[in-house]
C-alpha cells in the first residue's frame, strides 16, 4: 500500500554541483581573489584546468563556485550589464556597485536559482580592498575575508583562526579588511588551498590567484596536489 | 519643397508616388551640423562638426559608440539619434551574448533600415528624423554605410551629410579612389580637410569638431581633444582663408549625388531623395 501512496519524485535535476572552493582576502589597498580550477561532476574529473574567476569590471572580480552552467550564464548577464552601465555612464562600475547589481541579479530567480556560490572581491571607490560573499539567492554581506563551495567548510575556520576581527559589535568599528601585507595574504591563501586540498576530493589540480591593487590586475598560478 | 495636400501623413502618396513625409524628415538631416565618414581597408573615420545653440552651452554629441568594433556619427534631430544609438548598442550586446562574436556591421544596419521602414508605414508614427552613418570593422574588412530616415542604406567609401555637406562631398570626391589604401593618418588627415570645408572659412580648432577612429587592432574611440589639436597642427590644416574650389551654394536642391563607390548615373532634379 505504502508504494502506490508514495508521491511522484523527479528523477532529473536542472543541477549539477561541479564541485571546487573560492577564496577571497581584502587588505588594506589591495584584494586576493582565489580559486582552484578542478571541474568534477559526481565522483568523476571533468577537467582539471577549469577558470572559476571572472573579470567584472577594471576592479571588481568575481569567483564562483557550484554548477558551472549557472556561473557562466550569471557571469555572461553581469558583463552585459555591465557595458550597459558604461555606455550610459561612461565610467567602470565601481566594486560596491557591482555588489549590488550582483545581489539583484541572484533575487531575480529568487524561483529558479543560480546554482552558483559567489565571492566578489575588488577595490571599493576609495582604493580600499573589499570582498562581498553571498548565498544563492543574493543575500550578501560586506566582509573581510570568505570562503564558498565544496571547501569552504574546511578553509573559513582557518581564515576566522588567522584574520577574525573583534566582534563587529564592538565600539569603535573596527575595519574589515586585515593588516597583512599583499605577499603574506597571498601566502595565507596558498597555504588554505593546501590543506583543502588534503581532505577535500573536489579541490586540487591548480590554484588561480588574482591579485587586484593599485597598479592593476595580476594572475599568479601554484599546482595542488592532483589526487 | 512646398506644402501640399498630400504632406499631412506619412501613409499618403501623392500622386507622383512620393510620401513627402519621408521626404521632409531627410530634410531634417540637412539641417543638423555635417558629419563625415571615410574609410580604407583596415579603418574608419568618423568626423562631426559641433554645432553649440550659445556660446553658454555644451555642444550636442553627435558620436556614440555602439560597441568595440561600431560607432555612428548622426546629423538631424540628435534626440532621434540618441534612441537609435541605445538601440543599436542593445543589438550588440544581444548578440555578442548569444553568439559570443561581435555583430557584423551589414546585419546592424539592416535591422536600423528595417526599423526606420517601420516608421514610414504607420500612420499613428513618425519618421526617424536623423540620417546616420555608420563605421564599424567586421570579418570582411572596414565599413562606412550611411542610413536615411526613408529605410534605405548604402555602403561608402566616404561620404558627408548635414549642413555645408557638399563641399565636404566635393573634397572627398577628388579624393575618394586612393583612401583604400590609405594609411590612418591619412585618413585621418582627409577627415579634418573634408571638416573644414564645411566650416566655410571659419578656423578650425578642436573644440569645434569631433573625431573618432575604428581601426583593425583597435577599438571605437573618440580621440580626445588635445590628439586632434595636434593632428590638427601638424597638417596645418587650420587655415583662415576658404579653400580654392569651393561651390557657391553648399545646400543645393534635392537630390544631390552622393560619393558612393557603386553609385550610379547621378539621379534627375524631379525624382524623389530616396531613389538614388
Amino acid at each position: 500500500l505504502a508504494s502506490t501512496m508514495t508521491k511522484q519524485q523527479a528523477n532529473w535535476s536542472p543541477y549539477d554541483n561541479n564541485g571546487g572552493t573560492c577564496v577571497a582576502i581584502a587588505g588594506a589597498d589591495y584584494c586576493v581573489i582565489a580559486a582552484d580550477t578542478r571541474m568534477s561532476t559526481g565522483y568523476s574529473i571533468l577537467t582539471r584546468d577549469y577558470s572559476k574567476i571572472c573579470k567584472l569590471a577594471d576592479k571588481c572580480v568575481m569567483a564562483s563556485s557550484g554548477f558551472q552552467a549557472d556561473v557562466k550564464a550569471l557571469q555572461k548577464v553581469l558583463s552585459a550589464r555591465h557595458l550597459i552601465y558604461q555606455h550610459q555612464h561612461n565610467k567602470q562600475m565601481s566594486c560596491p556597485a557591482m555588489g549590488q547589481l550582483l545581489s539583484n541579479t541572484l533575487y531575480y530567480k529568487r524561483f529558479f536559482p543560480y546554482y552558483s556560490f559567489n565571492v566578489l572581491g575588488g577595490l571599493d571607490t576609495e582604493g580600499k580592498g573589499c570582498v562581498y560573499t553571498y548565498d544563492a539567492v543574493g543575500s550578501y554581506e560586506r566582509v573581510g575575508y570568505s570562503s564558498q563551495g565544496s571547501g569552504a567548510t574546511l578553509i573559513t575556520p582557518f581564515l576566522d583562526n588567522q584574520l577574525k576581527s573583534p566582534s563587529p559589535l564592538l565600539l569603535p568599528a573596527k575595519d574589515a579588511v586585515t593588516p597583512l601585507s599583499e605577499t603574506e595574504a597571498i601566502d595565507l591563501v596558498k597555504t588554505c588551498f593546501a590543506s583543502a586540498t588534503e581532505r577535500d576530493i573536489y579541490t586540487g589540480d591548480k590554484l588561480e590567484i588574482v591579485v587586484l591593487n593599485a597598479d592593476g590586475i595580476r594572475r599568479e598560478y601554484m599546482e595542488l596536489r592532483k589526487d | 519643397m512646398f506644402r501640399n495636400q498630400y504632406d499631412t501623413d506619412v501613409t499618403t502618396w501623392s500622386p507622383a508616388g512620393r510620401l513627402f513625409q519621408v521626404e521632409y524628415a531627410m530634410e531634417a538631416v540637412k539641417q543638423g551640423s555635417a558629419a563625415i565618414g571615410l574609410r580604407s581597408k583596415s579603418h574608419v573615420v568618423l568626423a562631426c562638426v559641433n554645432k553649440t545653440n550659445s556660446e553658454l552651452s555644451s555642444h550636442q554629441k553627435k558620436i556614440f559608440k555602439a560597441d568595440d568594433h561600431i560607432g555612428v556619427a548622426i546629423a538631424g534631430l540628435t534626440a532621434d539619434g540618441r534612441v537609435l544609438s541605445r538601440y543599436m548598442r542593445s543589438e550588440c550586446i544581444n548578440y555578442s551574448y548569444s553568439y559570443e562574436s561581435p555583430l557584423p556591421v551589414g546585419r546592424l544596419v539592416v535591422q536600423l533600415a528595417d526599423k526606420a521602414q517601420v516608421c514610414t508605414q504607420r500612420s499613428w508614427k513618425r519618421p526617424y528624423g536623423v540620417g546616420l552613418l555608420v563605421a564599424g570593422l567586421d570579418e570582411s574588412g572596414a565599413h562606412l554605410y550611411y542610413n536615411c530616415p526613408s529605410g534605405n542604406y548604402f555602403e561608402y567609401q566616404a561620404f558627408a551629410i548635414g549642413s555645408r555637406s557638399q563641399a565636404a562631398k566635393t573634397y572627398l570626391e577628388r579624393r575618394f579612389e586612393k583612401f583604400m589604401g590609405s594609411s590612418r593618418d591619412d585618413l585621418l588627415k582627409d577627415a579634418l580637410f573634408a571638416i573644414r570645408e564645411t566650416l566655410q572659412g571659419e578656423k578650425l580648432t578642436s573644440s569645434i569638431c569631433t573625431v573618432a577612429v575604428v581601426g583593425v587592432g583597435e577599438a571605437f574611440h573618440i580621440l580626445d581633444q588635445g590628439t586632434v589639436q595636434a593632428l590638427i597642427e601638424a597638417f596645418e590644416i587650420a587655415g583662415e582663408e576658404a579653400p580654392a574650389s569651393e561651390p557657391t551654394a553648399a545646400d543645393q536642391p534635392p537630390p544631390e549625388p552622393g560619393v558612393a563607390a557603386d553609385q550610379g548615373a547621378p539621379a534627375e532634379h524631379d525624382a524623389a531623395p530616396m531613389d538614388i
